[in-house]
């Protein structure tokens, strides 16, 4: 990376800024896998891998995956955040191989949320 | 109380605010204050409402209007619409999705509705292994204000001013510890982070370092400015191999991209950063001792005076901050002290991050406004006691806090209040026990901890914290003697008052708080020799009350002692001489037909013929 100057940083923040809010950056859909201590403790990697093969198999171009920390609710890991453009983010807990292949191809595919294995829908208050 | 003629929920989740909720409410608020109507119309920030994709959202009430996609340019329309012509502004008039999800929203789960992330503010969102998504979320732009924009004098009066206090503890304003350093005169001056978090219990600093290094990172630097600091240290324990990787690529990108090294973001300012891998004892976290352990020394602290702001490491002026309190600086600095006093209270502004653990439901990290009552955090974050489990006791602060009883969960959590009680706010330990935890065990639990982290340095807390644990083990054996209770409250005092470091001065408090809100249960020990949990094998029995057990069999199954006898449907009976109190018999029984009582009623209710019953 070049050495950054205070113009940079509002550059960077605009052009990053579109996957976090999928709209402008061109993807449909973005799957999060909390991968903190705890999460990798109850399995997060074998999520993401079965992840990862699901999309390659399916041959998918629009959608990103992206790892992040812990998620706050350590007792339901393995969890994952799935959101697709125009849609707030769903969580899903308690996760393992099968369910997120379920997940992967109703919600991520299919564009409807796996109530059954959903935790709540919406993001945090940050303030 | 003011009277409003109209409240505008305006949504502040991770998503609105993302799309831009901060400049929506500066607008609003200065609008309605052009318009004369601040007194008439109150903006409220709210959790999630679940449409963040349409964000930013708000509600009006009593009205009931919801808006959309709001931006600053059509502010002063809506509040000329809505609030001066009482209309509705359709434009951004939001219409009810056809199919409503039944997946609950943020704001309909304790867990979250209560929570206001400002350390964790990434939380969940970034990856940590990325520089790029940090500066995405503002990442960066407080430290590139604080060093192109700002004097030392200045970032310290913020930091004073918004009266943040420091996370690791003992809760000292982070700005005086600051102006202290800046104004000694030296050529070399260290910032330095504490990431050790040794009690047992605790792991706040080890998520955040893992989910958001760079927020540590960018407080130092912004610290280091400061005081006028150009070398860093942040201490880790190397029992954290991630949050050491994380760390690490971080200092790695921010080398590459120029803001760590010489000329930081082109401001002339320079700082260097590295890790220091801690070997892992409890009072390495101490101030001094940490800083003689990256000087390659045996951990030990030192008396104060003088302080490390005068001769720290290498015995030049040097500040410790926490690792949560320096992820919060860079919002301080980009959004103003009177932002960061909009939550928490006058003494005890912002928020706290808390690992919540034990017998509740919720178990996870949290963090909420400083001020709300510990009720609250344990039944509606935590959502509540485990089934079928009653409360007994809420442990704060690890082996340097205290056990609270149900009685104080009024209590608000504060600096102030929270060392009212006895016990300490720590860095953020909470567990929450049953009735199945004796208190005394508990005391035992981490005095045994403290007596083994104590250095060793002074008498008083190397002899005294042995005494206290042996006077603990004494009692919960059966040995307790009359005046125990006077001889642990007494030795406490004399060690808090005579020892030298934190360590010694808070580990009596594990014995102090257990005897002020449970001092009958210490007396059931030695006088009744009676745990009245069951924890303590000498001092119990557990015996089937034949009038409530209905046979069912499930003790005789469980019971690894095979102490249990009885035919189907026939009130079972415990053979004492072959119990060993291991409580599992008393656990597994769903009629709660198993009491527990004194060690003497094992003489009075032996079962006799035990080959006949068999
Ligand atoms: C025995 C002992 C252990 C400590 N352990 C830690 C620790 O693990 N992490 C920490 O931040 N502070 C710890 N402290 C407090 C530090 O000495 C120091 O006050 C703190 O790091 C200062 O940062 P703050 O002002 O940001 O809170 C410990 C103190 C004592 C006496
Ligand atoms: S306490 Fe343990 S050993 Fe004693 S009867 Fe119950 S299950 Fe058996
Ligand atoms: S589990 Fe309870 S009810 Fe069942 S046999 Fe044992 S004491 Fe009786
Ligand atoms: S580290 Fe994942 S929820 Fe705590
Ligand atoms: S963040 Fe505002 S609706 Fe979700």
């Amino acid at each position: 990376m070049q050495r950054l100057k205070i113009e940079d940083l509002q550059r960077i923040k605009e052009k990053h800024r579109a996957e976090f809010t999928l709209r402008e950056g061109g993807y449909r859909a973005k799957v999060t896998v909390h991968m903190g201590t705890c999460g990798i403790a109850a399995g997060a990697r074998t999520v993401m891998t079965t992840l990862i093969d699901e999309i390659a198999k399916a041959g998918l171009e629009d959608v990103i995956i992206t790892t992040s920390g812990c998620a706050g609710l350590c007792a339901r890991e393995p969890m994952a955040t799935v959101e697709i453009m125009g849609h707030p983010p769903v969580k899903y807990c308690d996760l393992n191989s099968e369910k997120i292949k379920e997940i992967f191809k109703d919600h991520v595919i299919d564009g409807k949320p796996v109530e059954k294995y959903a935790l709540v829908v919406g993001s945090e208050t940050t303030y | 109380m003011e009277k409003f003629r109209a409240e505008v929920m305006l949504c502040s989740g991770t998503g609105c605010v993302a799309s831009g909720t901060m400049k929506i409410k500066t607008a609003l608020d200065e609008e309605l204050k052009k318009r004369e109507l601040e007194g008439e119309i109150k903006v409220v920030l709210t959790g999630c409402n679940g449409y963040c994709a349409q964000g930013p959202v708000m509600s009006v009430y009593p009205d009931e209007i919801f808006y959309q996609a709001l931006t600053v340019n059509e502010i002063p329309k809506l509040v000329e619409e809505h609030f001066l012509k009482g209309r509705p502004y359709q434009k951004l008039m939001f219409k009810e999705p056809e199919e409503k999800l039944a997946i609950p929203s943020m704001r309909d789960i304790p867990f979250f509705k209560y929570q206001v992330l400002r350390v964790l503010r990434n939380k969940g969102l970034i990856d940590p292994e990325r520089i790029e998504e940090y500066i995405a979320r503002d990442g960066y732009q407080g430290a590139a204000k604080a060093l192109i924009e700002m004097t030392s004098e200045e970032i310290i009066k913020v930091v004073r001013d918004s009266g943040l206090r420091g996370r690791g503890g003992a809760g000292f304003p982070t700005g005086l510890k600051w102006e202290f350093a800046s104004k000694v005169q030296s050529d070399m001056k260290y910032m330095l982070c504490n990431g050790d978090e040794g009690d047992p219990g605790a792991f706040m600093d080890r998520s955040l370092m893992e989910a958001d290094p760079h927020a540590v990172i960018e407080g130092m630097i912004i610290g280091a400015k400061a005081i006028g600091a150009h070398q860093g240290y942040i201490y880790v324990r190397a029992e954290y191999p991630l949050a050491v990787k994380r760390l690490q690529i971080a200092i790695d990108q921010c080398y590459d991209a120029g803001i760590l090294g010489k000329n930081i973001l082109d401001s002339g300012f320079a700082f260097d950063l590295e890790i220091y891998q801690g070997a892992g004892a409890f009072v390495c976290g101490e101030e001094t001792a940490l800083m003689r352990s990256i000087e390659g020394k045996r951990g030990m602290p030192r008396p104060r005076p003088p302080f490390p702001a005068q001769k720290g490491l290498w015995d030049k002026p040097s500040v410790l901050n926490n690792v949560e309190t320096l992820a919060q600086v860079s919002l301080i600095i980009l959004n103003g002290s009177n932002w960061y006093r909009s939550l928490g209270t006058e003494k005890s502004p912002g928020t706290k991050v808390f690992a919540l653990t034990g017998v509740i439901n919720n178990i996870g990290l949290i963090e909420v406004p400083m001020g709300i009552p510990l009720k609250t955090i344990i039944y509606d974050i935590g959502g509540g006691m485990k089934k079928g489990r009653k409360f007994k006791a809420v442990q704060m602060g690890g082996p340097s806090g205290g056990c609270l009883p149900e009685g104080l969960l009024d209590l608000s959590v504060t600096y102030e209040d929270i060392v009212k009680s006895g016990a300490i706010m720590g860095s953020g330990g909470m567990v929450v026990m049953d009735d199945n935890n004796c208190m005394v065990s508990t005391a035992k639990f981490f005095l045994d901890f403290s007596a083994d982290e104590s250095c060793g340095k002074c008498t008083p807390c190397r002899v005294g914290t042995k005494i206290l644990l042996d006077i603990l083990t004494d009692i919960t054996e059966g040995r307790g003697k009359e005046r125990d209770i006077e001889t642990l409250m007494d030795l406490s005092n004399d060690i808090i008052s005579s020892s030298l470091c934190g360590l010694g001065q808070t580990a009596p408090n594990p014995v102090l708080t257990t005897i002020k809100y449970f001092r009958d249960e210490y007396e059931a020990h030695i006088k009744e020799k009676w745990c009245v949990a069951g924890v303590c094998r000498d001092l119990c029995t557990f015996l089937i009350d034949e009038e409530l057990c209905n046979g069912c069999g499930a003790c005789l199954r469980a019971c690894p002692a095979k102490a249990i006898i009885g035919e189907k449907k026939k009130p079972h009976r415990i053979i004492q001489d072959l119990c060993v109190q291991c409580r599992t018999c008393y656990e597994t029984c769903r009629f709660s037909s198993i009491e527990i009582l004194s060690a003497k009623a094992r003489e009075t209710n032996r079962v006799e013929s035990v080959s006949a019953e068999r």
